[in-house]
């Protein structure tokens, strides 16, 4: 007898040992899954891929045969399920809830469920038999900050013992893993969502406001019979200068939108003085002088998408010598955006009849523009201008900018492209825009 | 990984085997899936894993193999593992996958 208990107590103590090593071996095991599974889920991998990897380590760390992630969608109020395995052909994709199931769910936070005892809440009801031909045995809501983001579908153990307290906590903390991982995903479709939103929102908005420019441009030139389009031209001379400048396309716009807006002062001038098809006298002269300050004090209250719109309206008349209106700034004083509507302005006022003249021919403006670079117009600014045009008649830009302005007859005016070129290059001659063409040395 | 025709099991099984590569992980455990569902449905009976190169198998690797044993039940054939080592032998009894599938030459 005494040798039998000598037998039972070594039998014991290996049984203990044996078990120890095993524990340790199964630490190891749902460790290294745990471990594995925190850095799929921090890295940058493909969402659905991390949740196809995801199912394998939860499955595989434990040995449960079969299993699926799904998705709570809270507008559809249904789990869509993202990976699956064994679960059969016959498994839905996607899985309704009700209110009370998801009520359960969020009071039950990230604990497994035993489907088998949970057939009082209606979820369990309505898909009873399928979680049965799928042989599952678990159910786990992923609650993640006190919201079901998902849940997780196990089957049996490939052991054949049910899930131990040490499997719940395992699956507990690997059910955070997958929560997580699909909250973060959830959030970042909300700020994709939102952001495109607020993308189709300003474009909207800059419609509007366009439209609403663009509408102002036709009230102001409404009331000039004489000077019909003037404000829209102006708009797109401004426009061209500032790409000639290498302003980038915001600042472009608003360019252009100064342009659009520079006359918005006349609505207030009476129409007889627009209109009159004389040299107006000095009374009715101060009158429309005065339209730079209204446009000022109408478009300031305005909140616009571009600087200076307001300042464009009220110095357009400034010259950089100070002999402009209102103030008689100089040169700096000046805010730049004036100055460019200003050119657009005065290039247009030559390049259209007026009441009492006729449109000046090209040679005669662009003259115009080069004495008066200096004194009425910043120089870079009539060079930018030029070089536009002279791109233009050189076949170098594709549009047609100044063509659909000014009329294909007056573009086509006799030497007007080696006029400019001989301008620009007086202007800038240190660049001179003089084509050398090497060619081969006769004999 | 290569698989091949072989005489194993009963004379009226259609037997192959699938070598498995170093380490079974997520990217070589999912072509064996993808080599085994072929052969399953060729009508294979018999699925030979052979582990003999195989070192380690991981977590995702266990969550394969249990799958290509739930195929291969479904389909009416069986999985035997072989050549396999003494630390996998262990993970494979610890997590009951030795309960679906049988181990060749196993050490007494």
């Amino acid at each position: 007898m005494p040798h039998d208990k000598s037998l039972n107590i070594e039998d014991l103590q290996y049984a203990n040992l044996t078990e120890s090593a095993e524990s340790r071996s199964k630490l190891v095991h749902t460790f290294g899954a745990l471990a594995e599974l925190g850095h799929e889920v921090a890295s940058r991998s493909n969402f659905q891929d991390t949740i196809r990897t995801s199912l394998h380590l939860i499955l595989g760390s434990l040995g449960i045969m079969r299993g699926g992630v799904a998705r709570y969608s809270r507008f559809e109020h249904e789990f869509n399920m993202l990976a699956v395995r064994g679960l059969g052909e016959s498994f839905p994709l996607s899985l309704e809830l009700c209110y009370e199931d998801e009520r359960q769910f969020l009071t039950n936070g990230l604990a497994p469920i035993e489907v088998a005892q949970a057939a009082v809440l209606p979820f369990f009801q309505v898909y009873d038999r399928t979680f049965s031909a799928s042989r599952l045995e678990l159910f786990v809501p992923l609650v993640i900050h006190e919201e079901t983001v998902g849940a997780i579908f196990l089957g049996e153990k490939a052991t054949g013992l049910p899930f131990s307290s040490y499997d719940r906590e395992i699956i507990c903390a690997m059910g955070r893993h997958i929560g997580s991982a699909i909250a973060q995903r959830n959030l970042l479709a909300e700020i994709e969502r939102r952001s495109e939103e607020n993308r189709r929102l300003y474009d909207d908005l800059r419609m509007t406001y366009s439209d609403t420019v663009k509408a102002f441009a036709a009230a102001i030139d409404f009331k000039d019979k004489y000077t019909e389009g003037h404000s829209v031209r102006v708009g797109k001379y401004s426009e061209i200068i500032a790409s000639e400048l290498g302003w980038n396309a915001d600042e472009v716009e608003g360019a252009a939108v100064a342009g659009y807006l520079h006359d918005v002062g006349k609505l207030t001038v009476e129409r007889k003085i627009i209109n009159a098809p004389y040299r107006i006298n000095a009374k009715e002269s101060a009158e429309l002088n005065k339209h730079p300050s209204v446009g000022f004090e109408i478009l300031s209250p305005i909140h616009h998408p571009y600087t200076d719109v307001p300042l464009a309206a009220k110095y357009h008349h400034e010259r950089i010598d100070g002999r402009g209106y209102p103030d008689g700034l100089y040169d700096r004083q000046i805010p730049y955006i004036a100055k460019v509507v200003n050119l657009a302005d005065s290039f247009d006022a030559m390049t259209t009849d007026r009441p009492y003249r006729r449109r000046r021919p090209p040679h005669e403006v662009f003259d115009d523009l080069h004495r008066n670079s200096g004194r009425q117009f910043a120089p870079e600014l009539v060079t930018a201008f030029m070089r536009g045009m002279l791109k233009e008649l050189q076949g170098e830009s594709k549009e047609k900018r100044f063509r659909k302005l000014l009329g294909r007859e007056y573009m086509e005016a006799e030497g007007l492209a080696s006029s400019l070129r001989n301008i620009l290059n007086s202007m800038t001659p240190t660049s001179p825009l003089t084509r050398i063409s090497v060619g081969q040395a006769h004999g | 990984m290569n698989s091949e025709g072989a005489s194993l099991g009963t004379a009226s099984a259609k037997t192959a085997v699938v070598y498995a590569d170093d380490y079974l992980n997520k990217l070589t455990g999912e072509k064996i899936e993808r080599e085994c569902k072929l052969l399953l449905e060729e009508g294979c009976t018999e699925l030979v894993v052979d582990l003999s190169r195989t070192e380690i198998v991981n977590s995702i690797g266990v969550s394969i193999l249990l799958g290509v044993i739930d195929t291969a039940s479904n389909a009416g054939a069986r999985v035997i593992f072989s050549e396999v080592n003494e630390t996998t032998v262990e993970l494979f009894d610890m997590l009951g996958v030795t309960r679906h599938a049988d181990i060749l030459d196993r050490a007494a």
